[in-house]
This record gives C-alpha cells, structure tokens and sequence, in this order.
C-alpha cells in the first residue's frame, strides 16, 4: 500500500506564507515563547499535570478532616503552618481548600490541562494544517493562563487565605470578607486570576475555530474529520459562547466589592449594623454564573469523550458506530446545555413552573448523552478488542459517565433534588460524570498520543497497574457518596461528627478516605511513567497503534511545520478499520481509493482531477 | 453514505468552500464574545428590573448628540475604505483622520455624560446608588473601553495609510478595521435603543 503517496494536484496549503519554518530560533523562543503547537500542547500539559497534583493533595487534606476527624494533623504543620490550629484544620481553611480544589480542578487542569493540551497538539495534526490559524495568540493564550496560574498560586499563600466561598463564589459570601477572611485580598486574586484565564480561553478557542474551519488540508471536508476535531470544535464553540458571561459576573461582582455598586448585595446587617448595600440580587449572579457554570461542565467533558471516540475505534479495529449521530449529539448536548442552567438553582426560591421547564429541557439532554454511551457500546461490541492502557481509560470513561449521567437524571427532577440539592449526592454525580470521566479522557489521551508527543512509548504494565488501582479506586471513593447525600448530609460541611444525624457515617468516610488515598498515590505511578519514559521509554515507530488519522503520518519527530514537504491529501473519513476485502485492518486517511479496489464500496471513488 | 461522499468529494475538489481570510474569521469570533457580554449584562439588567426597587431616571441628552456622532464616524470609515479599493489614498488619511477624531468625541461625549448623571444624581457605587444607574455606567464604560480599542485600531490604519500600505491590494486590515468599528457602532445604537426601552 501506498501511504507515502503524494498528490499531483497543486494545492497546497497556502495559508502560511507567514511561517519561516527554517529559521533558527534561540532557546527561549522553542521552549518557554513557542508558537508551534505542539510545543504549546505540551506545556499545557506539563502545567495541567502540575495542578491535577496540586488539587488532588487539597482534597486529601480536607479527606483526612473527613474520614478521621479525631487524629491530630500536628504532623502537617510544617507545610501548612497557621492553619493547623491545635492538631486540627482551621474551619476556615476547609473551605479554602474545598474552594481551590474545585477552581482547579474543573478550570484549570481539566479546562486548560485537557482542551489546552489535546486541542492545540492534535488540531492541526488531524486536520493536516502546519500549525493553528495564528501561532501569536496560541503563544499568548498559554502565557495567559501561566500569569492567571501564577496569581491563582499566590493567593493559596495569603495570609487571609485564597477564596473560601466554593468555586461557584456566591455572593453575598464571596463579596463580603466579614463572611469569610478569603473573601478579601484571595477573592480579588481569585477574580484577577479567572479573568487572565477567561482571555486565555477565548484566544485559545479562537485559534480553535479559526484553525479547524479555514486550514484543514485537501480533501478534508467536515464529514471526514475525526470525531475528536468535532469534539475539540464544539468545545470551543461552547467556550466561545459561555465564557464572556462569566467575564460579566465576574466584573458585576469586582463593582460590588470594590466600588460599592449592589448588583448582586441586597439589604445586609452584619452584627446589627445595615452594610450600605441595598437592591442587589444574589439569586442574579447564579443566573449569570451558572449560565457559564452548566456549559462549562460540557466543556470539560466534550473533549474527553471526543478523544474516547478515536480510542475505541482504532482500539475496536472498527469503524466508530453511528459516526454522523456522534455528531449530531454533540450539537445537541451544545445547544441544550446553553438552556438548562437552572437546574442548579431548583431550590432558589425560583417559580415552581420555571422550575419545571428547566427540569424539562433537563431531562432531554439525557437523550443524546445516551445516544453517545450507546454508540461506544455498539462499536465496542464484537470489535477485535486491543486492550491498551489508552483503551482501558477510555472504557473506564463510558463506565463513569453511564453511573454518574444515570444521578444526573436523579438530580434534574426538582422534586427530587430539593432533598439532594446540596448534598453529598451531587458531589458524587458530578465527581464520577465529571472528574473522573474527563480525568480518565485526559489520562487515555496521554496514553494514546504520547508516542506522537515524545517519540517514545509509555510502559504498558505500569499503566495497566494505573488503571485498575484508579478505576476501582475512584468508585469505591464515589460510590459510598452517593449514599451519604441520600441520608441528607450537605456538602462543604467542616465536621461530620458535629451533628446527630451523621455520626453514624463515619465508617464509611473512614473508607473513602483510605480509598482517595490509595487512588491518589498511585497516581504518581503514571507521573513516574510519563517522565521516565520522556527520556528512556521504548522509541515508538511512526504509527504504533495502527491508527488512521493523519497525525500519523507526520515524521516521529515532527518538526515545527509538522510536514516534511507537501502535507497529505484525505481522500477518506478516519474510520476505515477492518473494511471488508482490504488487506490491512486499517486504511489511513491520506490513501486514495484508488489505491484499494479491493474494498472500496460502489459509490467511493476519487474525485476527478479538476480543471486549474 | 453514499450520497454524502459524492457531496464530500465535490466539496474537495472546489477550492476550500468555506475559506475566509483567517485573520478575518477571529475578528468575527471575537465580536461574537463581545455581544455575549453584553447580552449577559442586559440579560441581568432584565432580570434586576423585573425585581423591583428600581431607581427611573431619565438619560442625559448628550447621549443623543454622541449617537449621531458615532453614526457619522461609520459613514466615515466607510468613506476611507471605498477610497482605499479606488487607491484614492489621499482620501483615505482624510476619511481615516475623521473617523478618528469622531470617535475620539464620542469617548468624551460619553465621559461628559457620565458627569451629567452625577450631576443628576445618579452614582456608580456608594450607598445612594442604585443597580439601574450602577449598570448604565457599566454598559456605557464597557462600551467605551472596546471603542477605545477601535480607536487605537483606527490609529494603526492611519499610521499605515501615511506609510502608503492601505491601498487596493492591501485590504485585509483595513477591512477588519471597518467591521469592528462598524461593529461598535451597532453595538452602541442597541445598548441605547435598550436603555431608552428599559429605563
Ligand atoms: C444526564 C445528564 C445530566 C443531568 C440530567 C444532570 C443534572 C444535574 C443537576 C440537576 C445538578 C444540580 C444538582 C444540585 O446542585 O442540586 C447537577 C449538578 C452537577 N452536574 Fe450534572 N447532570 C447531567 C450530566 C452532567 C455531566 C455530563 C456533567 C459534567 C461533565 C455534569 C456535571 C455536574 C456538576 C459539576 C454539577 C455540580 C455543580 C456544583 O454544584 O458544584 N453533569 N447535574
Ligand atoms: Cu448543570
């Protein structure tokens, strides 16, 4: 088979007249100021890891509160200092520690770490392009988010504490620092730095759009890209759309505590004393935060269950089943999840018939996200199964994000949630649909595209080991949560021995936490893998996993420009796996039909050379 | 399938259907970000009103004054760019250096307003003021400060035009140039038309 065969049309790719591909570049401007994508892709994974350890240490802490309240924390006192008063965790440092784990979770490691990451590697690469649409901003999009980074680090530092009011910043909590001592100097730091990350998002995603719909290569038209550009194309679209009403919460908020406007602050008396604040509505600030909030969710999903689509069909060695509804559903999910966010705010005080559209369009979602867990079943069935670690990830993710969309349904009926509002419940649902599910997309992609990334091979066993620790620690971490909310006990609660009716639950959060613990340890099981295997892993060769995207057909060490000479023509959509009559099992995007008469269907037949 | 790769290999072989000048294409994703912002805020300004306790005050005048202006500078800007596909580069500066200092009132018309509401009463912050004045001094110093950054475009094209570099061949920034601002000016006229709708 011809793989290497070079079109005799002469298009090429013509919108980089402003790339000087040859050019020495010094150090600084290859490593820490690069514009290639690649390069970009890596540091934001590099950072997305940094902080997957970071948030992932918090909640260990705060677990220790939870799962052993009587111990003496004395021995963390050398690294936390102040806010071990007496062996015990300061009150008010557990909700820092709650609010900085969910911040950095959901933005930054599974926002920046995941989109950042995946988008920027495998855009241009899939979609056969040298590099996005302006490598500038994609520059500049990254260096944003370090400075966001940077300030979101400073503020754990403060003296006062980083934000405390959770990740959703409710005023009047997070506007007032008589609430909370985080509400002062780490709260504006918390907004300061969401801001620099709401520019880099939208750079990011700018460059996104802009790449995928102007630069793909001949031939590449929308039906033909790989579910993950769909995937990574809607994300951007989603971010596009959500992130500039978060900028305006956000800056509604920065008026009211700093320029006593009373946007979302109404009458307030703190110890007898009315604040000057009168009129705000805090009740807006949720419309406004959870109009991003909900979206958000799915931004971090889509791109994990983009990068399990081309996982499970390479790895199934067939064809993605029901490719066009994949699509189909991810527009839905895109457009519904712009008009649900209310389900949120059920118990807000909201009229019950508004309450019961929203819990209407709610439940519709349920219906493409099935459709999506339907389809990864399909095509896993009776496929000739590789068991990759990337593969067993990307089950892993359609197992979490069954158990956990299955609460979800739970959830949006208002009656429902009126009880589990608030409740250890929800942080199962969304820890299992959400966390997990995107982490193990994220983790199946390192996996999967880590030859591309560093010319070398993961070690097999050691993931292996990874997964299973990982997926059956997250459940036994998660499952037992879904029974602690159903008895009634409320989230961000500092003691579970303060009150009667949870005394009886401390058996099982014993449990999880032993089981966060051990899930989290083995964790570094993969850091040392990932940089281990950076220097003396196995070298890969070009196209190890048999896969039929174009990334693969880039030189194992793709320089920046990403082609040596022209890049390949798609005369094929990404998913010819096991076809019938081709002697292969695979049949890569860039080989004509003409090249395979053996299994071509009636209709498939090249375009015909046309007139210049 | 079979009828979708007909249409596909017809899309392949035409030559990029869809492609726009890439430049050009963010300049669009970055108005549409631009209208989300300011949908939220009016989206909340919706919401707020309809809760009560709402002060009603009426708009300075001015802001009529500077709405003309502002269409004006969109005529103007226009003017530059049906110059510069002529090559009339001379022209060009004049119509450039117009919408400029236009645009330049419409910023101190705009400011000038803002003095008018304190005069009338109406604050920013403090514990007189209320959400309904509190957001017209958001929506308008918002709107400002993107029309400042259409101003320093402006002003690129301008130091570009006396460089000789706008001209027929050499459209594509000032191309951008004239949707952004005609962009604020639309945006302008609707956060108007919303405040004397709403107030
Ligand atoms: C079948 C689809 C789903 C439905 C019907 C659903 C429904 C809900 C509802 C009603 C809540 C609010 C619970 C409460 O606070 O009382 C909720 C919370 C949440 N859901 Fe889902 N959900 C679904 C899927 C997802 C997915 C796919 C994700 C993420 C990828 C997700 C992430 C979240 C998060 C993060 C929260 C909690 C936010 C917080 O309060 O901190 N959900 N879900
Ligand atoms: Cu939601």
């Amino acid at each position: 088979m011809d793989l290497a065969h070079i079109s005799t049309d002469s298009h090429i790719n013509h919108s980089h007249d402003h790339d000087h591909d040859h050019e020495e570049l010094s150090w600084i401007q290859k490593y820490i100021f690069s514009e290639d994508h690649k390069v970009i892709a890596k540091q934001y994974l590099f950072m997305g890891i940094m902080w997957a350890i970071f948030g992932g240490a918090m909640s260990l802490i705060f677990r220790l509160q939870l799962g052993f309240p009587n111990a003496s924390m004395d021995w963390l006192q050398p690294l936390l200092g102040d806010w071990i008063k007496e062996g015990k965790l300061d009150p008010e440092f557990y909700l820092a520690l709650v609010t900085m784990h969910g911040t950095i979770m959901v933005f930054f490691v599974l926002t920046a770490g995941l989109s950042g990451t995946f988008s920027n590697f495998l855009i241009p690469l899939q979609i056969g392009a040298r590099d996005m649409a302006s490598g500038f901003l994609n520059m500049l999009s990254f260096w944003f988010f370090g400075l966001s980074s940077i300030i979101m680090m400073v503020s754990i530092f403060l003296e006062t504490g980083p934000a405390s009011g959770g990740w959703v910043i409710y005023p009047p909590l997070s506007a007032l620092p008589q609430a909370v001592t985080g509400s002062g100097l780490g709260m504006t730091l918390w907004l300061t730095s969401m801001a620099f990350f709401i520019v880099s998002s939208l750079l990011g995603g700018i460059n996104y759009i802009t790449t995928i719909i102007n630069l793909r290569t001949k031939g590449m038209s929308f039906f033909r890209m790989p579910l993950t550009i769909w995937a990574f194309f809607i994300t951007a679209v989603i971010g596009l759309l959500s992130f500039p009403v978060l900028f305006a919460a956000a800056l509604l908020l920065i008026f009211d505590r700093s320029f006593g406007t009373s946007f979302f602050l109404s009458d307030i008396y703190i110890a007898g004393e009315a604040l000057q604040h009168t009129g705000g509505s805090p009740v807006l600030f949720q419309h406004l935060f959870w109009f991003l909030g909900h979206p958000e969710v799915y931004i971090v999903l889509l791109p994990a269950l983009g990068i399990t689509s081309e996982i499970i069909a390479t790895n199934s060695r067939k064809p993605i089943f029901g490719y066009k509804a994949m699509i189909l559903s991810m527009l839905a999910i895109a457009f519904l999840s712009f008009i649900v966010w209310a389900h949120h705010m059920f118990v807000t005080g909201m009229n019950p018939f508004l309450g019961t559209i929203f819990m209407f369009l709610t439940l519709i979602i349920a219906v493409p996200s099935a459709v999506k867990a339907f389809n990864y079943i399909t095509t896993l069935w009776r496929g000739n199964i590789i068991f990759t670690p990337a593969m067993l990830f990307s089950i892993g993710l359609v197992s979490f994000f069954i158990s956990g969309g299955l609460t979800g349904i739970i959830l949006g009926n208002a009656a429902a949630d009126i009880q589990l509002h608030d409740t250890y419940f929800v942080v199962a649902h969304f820890h299992l649909v959400m966390g997990s599910a995107s982490f193990f997309g994220m983790l199946a992609g390192v996996y999967h595209w880590f030859p591309k990334m560093f010319g070398r091979m993961l070690d097999d066993t050691l993931g292996y080991i990874h997964f299973w620790i990982s997926f059956v620690g997250i459940y036994m971490v998660f499952f037992p949560l879904h029974y602690i909310g159903i008895a009634g006990f409320p989230r961000r609660y500092y003691s579970f021995t303060g009150f009667d009716f949870t005394r009886s639950f401390t058996d099982l959060n014993t449990f999880v936490s032993i089981a966060a613990i051990i899930t989290f340890t083995a964790q570094f099981i993969f850091v040392f893998n990932f940089i281990y295997s950076i220097f003396k892993g196995r070298k890969a060769n070009s196209n190890p996993w048999k896969s039929n995207t174009l990334e693969w057909t880039t030189p194992i060490h793709p320089g920046h420009g990403n082609w040596v000479g022209e890049i390949p023509t798609v005369y094929r959509w990404s998913y010819d796996y096991s076809k019938p009559g081709a002697s292969e099992d695979f049949i890569p995007q860039n080989v004509p039909y003409a090249h395979t008469p053996e299994s071509n269907l009636p209709n498939e037949v090249d375009p015909v050379a046309h007139k210049h | 399938m079979g009828q979708t790769i007909k249409i596909d290999d017809n899309l392949a072989s035409s030559n990029r259907p869809l492609s726009m000048h890439p430049k050009k294409f963010a300049l669009w994703l970055f108005m549409v970000t631009i209208v989300m912002i300011f949908g939220a805020l009016t989206s909340a300004y919706i919401v707020r009103k309809a809760d009560g306790n709402w002060l009603e005050f009426e708009l300075p005048l001015v802001l009529w004054v500077n709405s003309i202006i502002i269409l004006l500078s969109s005529a103007t800007i226009q003017w530059a760019y049906f110059a510069a596909k002529k090559d009339e580069l001379n022209q060009v500066k004049m119509a450039m250096t117009i919408t400029f200092i236009l645009g330049s009132l419409f910023v101190i018309g705009q400011y000038y307003a803002w003095s008018e509401l304190v005069r009338m009463g109406v604050f920013f912050g403090g514990n007189t003021s209320n959400p309904s004045g509190s957001f017209v001094y958001v929506l308008t110093g918002l709107h400002a400060l993107h029309l400042i950054s259409g101003i320093i475009f402006i002003l690129i094209i301008l130091v570009a035009s006396f460089r000789y570099k706008v001209h027929s061949k050499n459209l594509v920034k000032i191309e951008m140039c004239v949707s952004y601002w005609h962009f604020l000016d639309f945006l302008w006229i609707y956060l108007f038309g919303f405040l004397i709708l709403y107030n």
